[in-house]
């Protein structure tokens, strides 16, 4: 059974049926998100090296991830949208980055809790931590560009290319970050070096991931339809009724 | 009918913004100044005891030069998006990005070489001396044209657009953190002993990755800010 | 569409050679994005636009070889003297470049020997619009659109400009013009083109 996708690839046409999706995403999320708190909080094992401050590990590595995830999603669309020349995948992209921005700066709260217990400092520049630091900067750049220009079009694509380039300069900063890391030794405090995992701890990570993506398509959805009602309304104040017709060309 | 060469093109571009450049000397001498002044700012900073600046000479010197880098980056193609000269580079009838890359490099020897040139001496005021500063020489030497190409991404996407200077920076930076880090990297193995071939080696794979990539990032956002 | 605004549907029109099309219509009325889509700096959001049956878009840098276009801005730099701006723009677009074709190109426009060398910056908005109007004399394109070109001239002007256009024409070629004025020449070969905001 071949689905015809073009149907929805009219602004208005989608907004309906994300309206739709939302609730069974909200809800997915808010399961997953209790059943992974509840593991990873009450039911996991006490880590023996760090007690049980280490806990904030499950908010603040799925955070983290989805961070990432988030942003090439993001670029993804961006990049349909320029081949595509598709409104719709252009208002996805903008729906995204707030909820990767959110996620990055939570991931780096979370960091900061956790380093201050174990290690006593609010920031530590370990690699992690330093490359989601860059990854919000980068967050910041793709809607600050956006919202400084007033031509949606132009904004869209500028956007576009920015969210592409920097989705080439993620993997490249989490290496040089690395290499940065290693290069200035007395850096031993790490947080890619969680403490080993035990089964429960795993279990508790992937369902807070699994409910992170859960609440971000939820919000997206949310988000991509309050775009869809801005920007269409945009369209429809400004349109002339009807769109003027051309007298003939008169030799 | 007829139409230019490529590189009767590119060459006609680089042609154009030097003799622009001679005609105003001064924006050569503002990135020297910007230089001079930012680097002495870290002294002043956090006090003249040698042994101290030695330990942040790579990295303030390098930091300096990426700010200047960032600054000069207004100077790309702001006035020929004012003026109109700019779409008519983009009608040239050979591949927008090569053009770039001539513009980029017409840049470079305005903004970017007489920082590799003025670094040295700096380099003897932060008391680098020997192999440290020859590695500081041949890292900007790679690291600035890097800085150009990629900032000229930055540079083509927000003209026009209210607030360009900061807003640019905030593109522009995250991108510059590897070669910053390679860069102040390569100076920082020589003065530790263990040499500076590694990061001297990736910065040159960025220059090279840079100098294939960003001029079609840089052809998209000026075909995207002239629509 | 410029901004969220659609500007103009449903324009099909054809030019022929030896024939200019006279873009008139009131501001806002999109005169200026329709030269602009033929240049192809911007994109239609529907349609084509075909040079010989070919999409411009396919034809990319193929199309732009045949054209010369003039805008709104002049594309002259400041620090430039007329006879530099006008042999690099020349060089770049593979039109004939030697100093006796620049200087003559510009005596054609009205403008005297003696600013030639002067920077552009000190010339008047009349003189630096009849420098960016030099680039016709040296023109081998056949397609020529320009966009207001009689501003800031005077009557003087307008009538050599107008005179090369109708000599380009009658060598074959064909041009494109926005402009409030009226086009001086021959009625048949004018076709007019009126877009209603």
């Amino acid at each position: 059974m071949s689905f015809n996708w073009s149907k929805f690839s009219a602004p208005l046409a989608f907004y309906p049926v994300a309206g739709k999706m939302i609730p069974w995403f909200s809800v997915a999320a808010a399961l997953t998100i209790a059943a992974g708190l509840y593991v990873g909080l009450l039911i996991a094992p006490t880590d023996f090296q760090q007690g049980d401050s280490y806990r904030i590990i499950f908010v603040h590595v799925p955070a983290a991830w989805m961070s990432m995830f988030l942003y090439v999603v993001m670029a993804v669309w961006a990049g349909v949208g320029m081949g595509l020349n598709a409104r719709l995948s252009f208002m996805m992209a903008q729906a995204i980055a707030p909820t990767g921005a959110m996620f990055t700066f939570l991931a780096l709260l979370t960091g900061a809790m956790w380093g201050k217990p174990t290690w006593g400092a609010w920031w530590v520049w370990d690699a992690r931590l330093t490359s989601e630091l860059i990854l919000l900067f980068q967050y910041a750049g793709v809607m600050l560009l956006r919202t400084s220009i007033d031509d949606m079009r132009r904004a869209d694509r500028a956007s576009g290319v920015c969210a592409l380039v920097g989705v080439v300069n993620i993997p490249i900063i989490y290496y040089s970050v690395q290499w940065w890391n290693t290069l200035h030794q007395g850096a031993s405090v790490s947080m890619t070096a969680a403490p080993k995992m035990a089964t429960l701890m795993l279990v508790a990570m992937l369902l807070m991931t699994f409910g992170f993506w859960m609440y971000s398509i939820a919000v997206v959805l949310g988000r991509v339809r309050c775009v869809i009602l801005e920007r269409e309304n945009l369209l429809a104040w400004n349109k002339p009724s009807p769109a003027p017709e051309v007298a003939e060309a008169q030799s | 009918m007829s139409r230019p060469g490529l590189w009767d093109a590119v060459r006609g571009v680089v042609r154009r913004d030097l003799m622009l450049a001679m005609r105003r000397p001064s924006d050569v001498a503002m990135s020297v100044f910007f230089l001079v002044i930012v680097a002495s700012l870290f002294p002043l900073g956090v006090g003249p005891e040698p042994a101290v600046l030695k330990t942040i000479a790579a990295g303030v010197l390098w930091v300096a030069a990426l700010l200047a880098c960032l600054l000069s980056l207004g100077r790309v193609f702001t006035a020929d998006y004012l003026d109109g000269v700019l779409e008519q580079m983009v009608l040239i009838a050979q591949p927008l990005p090569v053009l770039v890359v001539g513009k980029v490099f017409a840049h470079w020897v305005v903004s970017g070489l007489p920082v590799v040139v003025l670094s040295p001496f700096l380099g003897l005021q932060f008391g680098l001396d020997g192999e440290a500063l020859w590695t500081l020489v041949l890292s900007l030497l790679l690291g600035t044209p890097t800085l150009s190409m990629i900032g000229a991404i930055g540079a083509a996407l927000v003209l026009g657009v209210r607030g360009s200077g900061l807003l640019v920076a905030l593109l522009v930076l995250p991108l510059y953190v590897p070669v910053l880090i390679f860069g102040a990297g390569a100076v920082t193995g020589s003065m530790a002993g263990v040499g500076g071939e590694a990061n001297l080696s990736l910065l040159g794979a960025c220059l090279v990755l840079s100098l294939f990539f960003a001029p079609w990032a840089t052809a998209a956002g000026l075909r995207i800010a002239l629509e | 569409m410029r901004g969220e605004r659609r500007l103009f549907s449903n324009v099909n029109v054809t030019v022929q050679p030896g024939t200019v099309l006279a873009v008139v219509g009131e501001n806002g009325s999109g005169k200026t994005s329709l030269l602009r889509m033929l240049t192809s700096l911007l994109p239609p959001e529907e349609g084509a636009i075909l040079w010989n049956g070919q999409d411009i878009r396919q034809l990319k840098e193929d199309y732009s070889a045949h054209l010369t276009y003039i805008g709104h801005l002049n594309g002259v730099k400041d620090d430039l003297s007329a006879i530099e701006n006008l042999t690099v723009t020349a060089d770049l677009t593979g039109d004939q470049h030697s100093l006796p074709s620049v200087q003559e190109a510009l005596e054609s426009v009205g403008l005297k020997r003696r600013v030639h060398h002067l920077p552009t910056r000190v010339l008047s908005q009349g003189q630096k619009r009849r420098v960016a109007l030099a680039r016709l004399w040296l023109s081998t394109h056949p397609l020529w659109l320009l966009d207001e070109p009689f501003t800031s001239l005077d009557t003087a002007a307008t009538g050599l400009v107008t005179e090369r256009i109708r000599l380009h024409l009658q060598s074959g070629g064909l041009a494109v013009v926005v402009t409030h004025h009226e086009v001086a020449l021959p009625p048949e070969v004018v076709q007019q083109l009126r877009l209603n905001g």
